[in-house]
């Protein structure tokens, strides 16, 4: 199935939980956040959380910055 | 002026019941090295730091760059880069859920030439993340009425600028911001934008402000740790002088020495 990944597309196998998303991009879980179809997905429930195709999910996390 | 004693009462930067006892919050960007920025940030004081949250880059192992912030340090996520009320609140969502932080500076985007706020959007943001229990700090422009429509939203304090954004121009505007110390003397207000040197921040906290934000100023010195200690003084020195209460300004002289026993 494809996911969009950062506004990447990206194939993965399916069944694919958020959880293992994180875990297939090699990404550190600690300071980071999920949104799924713009909806923030809190840390508890990406293990509970299934992709389906077309999906899109943004991971971010915090960089130097003062403003804009 | 009774509004300005009433702001002398505490000597403690305080937000949403927060006490910070420097008045500086410094931004954590520009920096030419991590060492850098933290000696920058540990000689200025600050106890603030404001952090810009971004997609995670998939092509490499990403580092932490909040590893590289001392860890005392409280940390103001903030929602620069965002161009509507709806990217912004999207991204202080984020940053809640990654820092477990209700504190976000408010920040959407009118134009990329100026950067100025946009202030519609900002005032919309605004009162959703206060609704949703986020301690919200935004940026706008140095508005009295803005202002109040913000404070009215229930943000915890609000942010004028002083001019552009890494303009380094200082205050633009002071007596907008004299005119918002005066109508809004229990606002928390914190200038944010603009400053170039410790005389701009200095003028700020002279003018009234609660504090001074600033990131451009100190990272893009020749020496930020330098710039970061001469802020520090420039906030002190300010707020003192805000307290003390200048002279009024006079167009004629006015002798200091007695006028008598002169010798002839």
């Amino acid at each position: 199935m494809r996911v969009y990944v950062n506004g990447e597309a990206r194939e993965f196998s399916s069944p694919l939980s958020l959880a293992q998303l994180i875990t297939e991009l090699d990404l550190p879980p600690a300071r980071i956040a999920v949104e799924l179809n713009r909806a923030v997905v809190r840390r508890n429930d990406w293990n509970a959380t299934e992709l389906g195709d077309d999906d899109r999910v943004e991971i971010v996390h915090f960089v130097g910055g003062g403003r804009s | 002026m009774s509004t300005v004693k009433e702001k002398v009462s505490s000597e403690s930067l305080i937000i949403a019941g927060r006490v910070f006892n420097s008045r500086l919050i410094i931004g954590t960007g520009k920096y030419r090295s991590y060492e850098e920025m933290r000696a920058a940030h540990a000689a200025s004081g600050a106890e603030m730091v404001t952090v810009a949250v971004r997609r995670v880059p998939l092509d490499r192992s990403s580092e932490s760059f909040l590893d590289h912030l001392d860890p005392a340090l409280q940390i103001l996520p903030n929602t620069a880069g965002c161009y509507s009320a709806e990217d912004a609140v999207r991204t202080a969502r984020l940053a809640r859920e990654a820092l477990q932080t209700d504190l976000v500076k408010l920040e959407v985007i009118g134009d990329q030439t100026t950067l100025f706020p946009d202030n519609e959007q900002t005032l919309e943001a605004a009162r959703i993340l206060v609704k949703e229990g986020f301690v919200v700090l935004p940026y706008f422009n140095d508005d009295l009425i803005m202002a109040k429509k913000l404070m009215d939203a229930g943000c915890a304090g609000i942010m004028p600028l002083a001019a552009p954004i890494g303009s380094g121009l200082g205050v633009q505007n002071p007596a907008n911001l004299r005119i918002m110390r005066e109508q809004l003397p229990d606002a928390t207000i914190i200038v944010d934008a603009g400053v170039g040197t410790a005389s701009d921040a200095a003028i700020a906290m002279e003018l009234g402000a609660d504090g001074v934000l600033m990131n451009t100023a100190i990272a893009e010195a020749v020496d930020p740790s330098k710039m970061g200690a001469a802020m520090k003084l420039a906030i002190q020195a300010g707020r003192l002088a805000y307290q003390a209460g200048r002279m009024p300004k006079r167009l004629y002289a006015s002798a200091s020495s007695p006028l008598q026993g002169v010798i002839k």
